[in-house]
């Protein structure tokens, strides 16, 4: 069996397996959670780690999805799945568009560079309250499976669903990324990660297979909006903030970020911890600080691979 | 090594998923006592532990123990959404309060009206109970009575023609909305409307429009934090002679402080009875619960008791005398709500609460006094 199928089996079987250890309703609430998250967290696991580009700024993709899902419904009068592809649709042409002069910044560069554009749209999504309902944030309309699964009489909690339904996007998307993986613009991808001198030299379009990837991840990121604004039923700016694409970046790098399951085991700690932490939360950051120290240090390729490593010996990856 | 993963990870667990003690009533709370709202936040989670373990020291209600489980969700509306769900599944408390911004509010509303547990809300928004959702209260007069209330003293006073300076945060920019609304109805031309972002440090070229737009006869200033003090100094160093209106967000010891007591004289602004404790006429129906609610706070955390520790008190008192009046220790929440809806005068450091079917906020405008602030100190406006 190829490492990509067991990596998606091995998905697979803990989303399945995971319902069986809740003592409780509110874990499918943690679980949709963790997914969504690691959704926009496997978008950057192909632009950061398969890329080697660094991105500070994609809460505002997460932004434009959401409020997507919130105003097309109710402007445009578009069922919420067609919004959810109109936020990704905006959110690639935004990408697209931008990424073209930024992505000729490297390192630090770069990463002011997107930190600027996701500050200017959560700003924008804060002060143009005409629209966005500012900073209180903006209802959602339900996207109504709910209801179609009880006609077909079939009867389910919000809880369970979205845990289902996200768990659902969150292997596909991991499926796409671990296609892109070994594909040639992923190779390609990886060879100018590795050096952009040398990835020119073999005849690889670097400016191209950059943007490439900052629009697959933007896309990612947007999805990832879109469903936290239907599951919530109510979006703030805060999806958009500077804080949200830290949080992302972190899980990542966490977890591993030139792996997708490593990936999704980031977002999993991250977003299950401060669950954990309530009793200190006084501490949490700082707990989360020490956390991300102690990896850098210690396991600089992140959580999972270099668990991994550990397990296979000196002969492993 | 391992063992001692094993173990972490076993602690972890057990942390999470720890389970209910029985025979209390669980009353739960999730506030922003940590975040840009924590000035707000973090009195309500005083409040909240100081009075439950006052009500357990006197023998609890209806004799059983309260037990408080309460979380910080930072005023990020998607953590007190998940927190919402945690208090309801995993928690199984009877009530929820809290939502100190209006954002979590109408995130904690949302899970308290999809699984039917009463919730008692703390923020000022008036998209809160309006329209009126079943199982969603609110104790703080909304953004929009306080319009009222400013406006009512500026039309006594014979002001027509005022200019405003709002904070774009999400308590500025709604009150900003509301008394653009509402100004019409008392006569009220707002003839400069500016704005400043809730990090500023300096608001002079704002003021300085204000100051050059002709014919004003007052400034008013929805905003909370840092800004509105801000405001002030700038406000006192241009030599602007104009009333300066303030918000009932900056109704604290806090604000006097930061603008400087020189610089805030004569600043008016609807405050509650809380800030006003010790001038209260003797007969006053809230004397009795303000006083006692601000000297249990000042002796436990020696510092000076706010308007939003108040909301909090208010939330809990009314939700200690539903759960009492409804007489079961384990009540059921519908029941719960019918118990919270029928509340009818209760005296509270806010106001008189008195809700109805039509009506889950309670409170008239009578119960917001206009103070204005003297040698560093608040007196009420007769």
């Amino acid at each position: 069996m190829k490492p990509k199928h067991l990596s998606l089996l091995i998905l697979t079987l803990l989303v399945v397996a995971a319902p069986f250890f809740f003592p409780s309703g509110f874990y499918y609430r943690i679980g949709a959670l963790i997914f969504i998250n690691a959704i926009a967290v496997t978008g950057l696991v192909i632009l950061i780690g398969y890329a080697g580009q660094i991105s500070l700024g994609h809460a505002g993709f997460a932004g434009i999805g959401a409020y997507a899902c919130a105003l097309a419904p109710e402007h445009l009068g578009l069922p919420p799945v067609a919004a959810i592809l109109l936020g990704a649709a905006l959110s690639a042409a935004l990408a697209w568009l931008v990424g073209r002069p930024i992505l000729r910044l490297h390192g630090y560069y770069l990463g002011v560079a997107t930190l600027g554009l996701g500050i200017l749209i959560s700003m924008v999504l804060s002060n143009e309250a005409q629209w966005t309902g500012g900073p209180d944030g903006i209802a959602v309309p339900d996207l109504g499976l709910r209801g179609l699964l009880r006609d077909l009489g079939w009867r389910v909690g919000a809880g369970e669903l979205w845990y289902g339904l996200a768990g659902l996007v969150m292997i596909l998307g991991a499926w796409l990324a671990l296609n892109l993986f070994d594909s040639p613009t992923g190779r390609a991808l990886r060879a100018l990660h590795g050096s952009e001198v040398a990835a020119r030299t073999m005849g690889i379009d670097v400016a191209r297979h950059k943007l490439h990837a900052f629009v697959v991840s933007a896309v990612y990121a947007s999805v990832s909006g879109s469903l936290l604004a239907l599951m919530n039923r109510l979006i703030t700016p805060d999806v958009a903030g500077f804080m949200h694409s830290v949080q992302m970046v972190t899980m990542a790098v966490l977890g591993g970020v030139g792996s997708v399951l490593g990936a999704i085991f980031g977002a999993t700690i991250l977003t299950a911890l401060p669950q954990l932490l309530t009793v200190f939360h006084q501490y949490e950051h700082m707990v989360l600080g020490l956390v991300m120290i102690l990896v850098m240090i210690f396991l600089p390729d992140g959580l999972l691979p270099s668990l991994m490593k550990r397990l296979r010996g000196r002969d492993g990856e | 090594m391992n063992t001692h993963k094993t173990l972490a990870l076993a602690a972890l667990l057990a942390a999470l998923g720890a389970p209910a003690a029985m025979a209390q009533i669980r009353i739960g709370a999730t506030v922003a006592e940590t975040g840009p709202a924590g000035a707000l936040g973090d009195p309500e989670a005083k409040t909240l532990r100081l009075l439950v373990e006052q009500i357990n020291a006197a023998g609890g209600v209806l004799g059983e123990p309260l037990e408080l489980v309460l979380y910080d969700d930072g005023g990020d509306p998607n953590n007190a959404r998940t927190f919402a769900t945690r208090l309801v599944e995993h928690d199984e408390v009877v009530a929820i309060i809290g939502g100190t911004t209006t954002g979590t509010s109408l995130a904690i509303r949302s899970v308290a009206e999809e699984e039917e547990i009463p919730f008692i809300s703390l923020a000022g928004g008036i998209e809160i109970i309006d329209p009126v959702q079943p199982f969603t209260f609110k104790t703080p007069h909304t953004d929009r009575m306080a319009c009222e209330k400013i406006f009512e003293d500026m039309q006594a006073q014979g002001i027509a023609r005022i200019g405003m300076i709002s904070g774009t945060d999400g308590f500025g920019a709604s009150m900003r909305n509301q008394c653009l609304a509402v100004a019409e109805t008392y006569g009220i031309t707002v003839a400069a409307d500016e704005s400043y972002a809730p990090g500023d440090a300096d608001m002079v070229p704002q003021l300085t429009n204000i100051r050059n737009t002709e014919g004003l006869q007052a400034v008013l200033n929805p905003g909370f934090g840092a800004g509105p003090a801000i405001v002030t100094r700038n406000y006192r160093q241009l030599g602007i002679e104009l009333p300066l209106y303030q918000s009932h967000g900056v109704a604290g010891q806090a604000y006097i402080d930061l603008s400087g007591a020189e610089n805030a004289e004569g600043v008016r602004l609807p405050g509650t009875a809380l800030l006003i404790a010790d001038q209260l006429a003797e007969d006053d129906i809230q004397r009795a619960a303000v006083i006692a609610y601000r000297d249990a706070y000042v002796g436990r955390y020696n510092e000076p008791v706010s308007t939003f520790g108040g909301y909090a008190h208010d939330a809990l008192a009314i939700l200690v005398d539903a759960i009492t009046r409804n007489g079961e220790a384990e009540p059921d929440p519908a029941d719960l709500r019918d118990a919270i809806e029928a509340t009818s005068g209760l005296v509270g450091t806010t106001g008189i609460y008195s809700f109805t079917a039509e009506d889950h906020l309670g409170l008239d405008l009578s119960a917001f006094r206009l103070l204005e602030i003297r040698t560093g100190g608040w007196t009420q406006v007769q």
